[in-house]
């Protein structure tokens, strides 16, 4: 158990070199002259000069790779070409915004998408099954932010009901204002990911409720409610849980473009305002960021499925 | 089973066959397939005749901006008086052949490298390896950081679309390749002595089409979602160019007076990717009923 655990840790570090390697390539080997590309169509030679110089250019590439290396290392994720502060420092500044919004809709999610797909599930071929269907399908096809432009349209503007757009820290206006502010941003950025649990919550505990266990359970008179949550779904937990972890790349998207739609002056604030800058290395910092919890979160998911199975022991 | 009569199973076999309906006809029995293919072959007949529905999509008319939809301009106009229903029908085109080329490009690259992985062992952890990690990188932002560095073009954007979607495409070739090589009739064919391009071609090839049709329509639609929020968010085809997510990217600052804007193109682009996920789905449960069922 114990050296699964350091095996699976160990096992993460390639892939996080391979990241790094992969941003670090991206700069270096991108068509054309990437600095001329950051410093826009007014930049005069100094300008661009002064770039390719801030991102370290000038250098050859080893020595370029072992101070990009050495730089990670120490935890620093570069510095922002024009406000001349640390990435860290940036995403430090708006990180509740973002880390909020994920933990609301990973809840929201799951308590929607995983009764839906096992109701769905459950009840095969009847109405409940087929909306979930539909719901799946189109919830992959709708662009989240018309989705979100619906919502503000018909919930916002026409019935009243919600704030058009905002964001209000708990900590400084209250639960209750945090909540409604959060209400159709939540929504927004949670149908897709919904429409993908609930089809794998469906197909999983479907094959699961065919398993000798299921039945053995039935003949033993254990009412049905408890079949599908002690016997079904506890078996079904561990596809389920993974695609909640895979999910979240899904979700990290998705937040980019729902804190455009509403305005929320979080990461994906960040990189929309990094990109209209044009300050790359914000924009290289933030992937790395991402991608460094992506990993974290998919390990710490592995590391669950002892727990929700027993039968897995490393 | 051991007492069943050999001539019985042929005849079965012989019957069987005379009753399979040929693919052709097997998909336009399927309600799915039908339905989606219909609503695709209208919005790519729209696309390639746009020019003769409507008037010049970029035509500046300042007089009527931001007028709501009417009989004369049927989506209303934009923010420069422009039809938005002119500018909805030629995003179609965009849309289009955004989300044909990447799925074209991304099979094209991951059949390749999930063949190279699948058959040589020494590049497998490679390639493997470092799918993983690009897989790791949320696919919207290593889109944007692409763009960011090489200047944002048609061909850019789509570039910066294949590369995060190439690691699934070869993740299932790879595993399509690793079932079929220990199928008996590959060891016999290898036993036989056939050599490894035959094998590649006439045994292993043939099991990754069906999959790889199924997953190209994933990748289209994905893509075309894809090249609109990177449209949407300012960061996706040089905005001149009327694009859906550049239609709706200038709709945002009018949104509140003027939400056409961004509904129509909206609703055309959700169809438009709702008709390939139906086509997709449709495929997928007549061309492999086994990925079917574990779906």
């Amino acid at each position: 158990m114990f050296f699964y655990i350091i095996k699976r840790i160990l096992a993460t570090i390639p892939v996080m070199v391979i990241v790094a390697l992969f941003v670090f390539l991206m700069l270096r080997l991108s068509p054309g002259d990437p600095a001329a590309v950051i410093a826009g169509d007014y930049a005069t030679t100094e300008d661009v000069e002064r770039i390719r110089e801030q991102l370290g250019l000038n250098e050859p590439i080893p020595v370029q790779m072992y101070k990009w290396i050495a730089q990670l290392a120490r935890g620093d994720l570069g510095t922002a070409i024009f406000s001349k502060l640390p990435v860290t420092t940036l995403i430090g500044q708006r990180l509740e915004p973002t880390l909020l919004l994920a933990l609301c809709t990973i809840i929201f999610t799951v308590l929607v998408a995983v009764p839906l797909g096992t109701i769905a599930a459950y009840k095969a071929g009847s109405w409940i099954d087929r909306f979930v269907m539909l719901f799946s399908v189109a919830g992959f096809s709708v662009p989240i932010f018309v989705l979100g432009y619906m919502l503000i349209y018909v919930l916002s503007m026409q019935l009243k009901i919600l704030p058009v757009q905002g964001y209000k820290s708990p900590f400084e206006y209250g639960l209750w204002e945090f909540l409604r502010h959060m209400i159709l941003p939540v929504i927004t950025l949670s149908v897709i990911y919904i429409a993908l649990i609930a089809r794998m919550t469906r197909a999983t505990v479907q094959e699961v409720l065919q398993e000798d266990y299921v039945r053995t359970a039935r003949a033993k008179g254990q009412s049905e409610f408890k079949v599908l949550m002690f016997h079904a779904l506890r078996n079904a937990a561990v596809p389920i849980v993974t695609v909640i972890g895979l999910g979240i790349a899904l979700m990290i998207g998705g937040v980019v473009v729902t804190e455009s739609v509403y305005n929320i002056p979080g990461l994906g604030r960040l990189v929309l305002d990094a990109v209209l800058a044009r300050d790359y290395p914000v924009i290289q910092g933030l992937i790395l960021f991402f991608s460094f919890i992506y990993i974290l979160i998919n390990l710490l998911i592995d590391l669950s499925y002892t727990l929700l199975d027993p039968r897995i022991r490393y | 089973m051991a007492n069943v009569d050999q001539d019985d199973l042929m005849a079965d076999a012989i019957l069987s066959r005379k009753e399979n309906p040929g693919v052709v006809s097997l998909m336009l029995n399927n309600r799915a397939i039908f339905w989606g293919s219909s609503l695709l072959f209208v919005f790519v007949m729209v696309a390639i005749l746009a020019p003769l529905f409507t008037a010049d999509p970029v035509s500046i008319n300042p007089i009527n901006r931001l007028k709501p939809p009417s009989a004369a301009t049927l989506f209303g106009t934009d923010f420069l008086g422009r039809d938005i229903f002119a500018r909805t029908l030629y995003g179609a085109r965009i849309s289009l052949v955004v989300g044909i080329a990447v799925a074209i490009i991304a099979i094209s690259i991951g059949l390749v490298l999930g063949l190279v992985a699948g058959y040589v062992r020494v590049l497998d952890a490679v390639i493997m390896r470092t799918m993983d990690g690009l897989m790791s990188i949320p696919a919207i932002l290593l889109a944007i950081a692409l763009i960011s560095l090489s200047g944002a073009t048609l061909g850019t954007v789509i570039v910066a679309i294949v590369i995060p979607e190439v690691p699934r495409v070869v993740r299932l070739v790879r595993a399509v390749v690793l079932t079929v090589r220990e199928e008996p009739y590959v060891e016999a064919a290898i036993a036989a002595g056939t050599k490894l391009p035959l094998i590649l071609s006439r045994h292993i090839l043939p099991n990754t089409i069906a999959p790889l049709i199924v997953q190209a329509t994933y990748v289209c639609a994905s893509a075309m979602l894809t090249e609109s929020i990177l449209g949407f968010l300012g960061a996706g085809i040089p905005p001149e160019i009327p694009s859906w997510g550049n239609i709706m990217s200038e709709g945002r600052t009018y949104f509140q007076i003027s939400p056409w804007i961004i509904f129509f193109p909206g609703i055309a682009l959700a169809l438009t990717v709702l008709a390939v996920n139906i086509v997709g789905d449709g495929l997928r449960d007549t061309l492999d009923p086994r990925i079917a069922r574990k779906m």
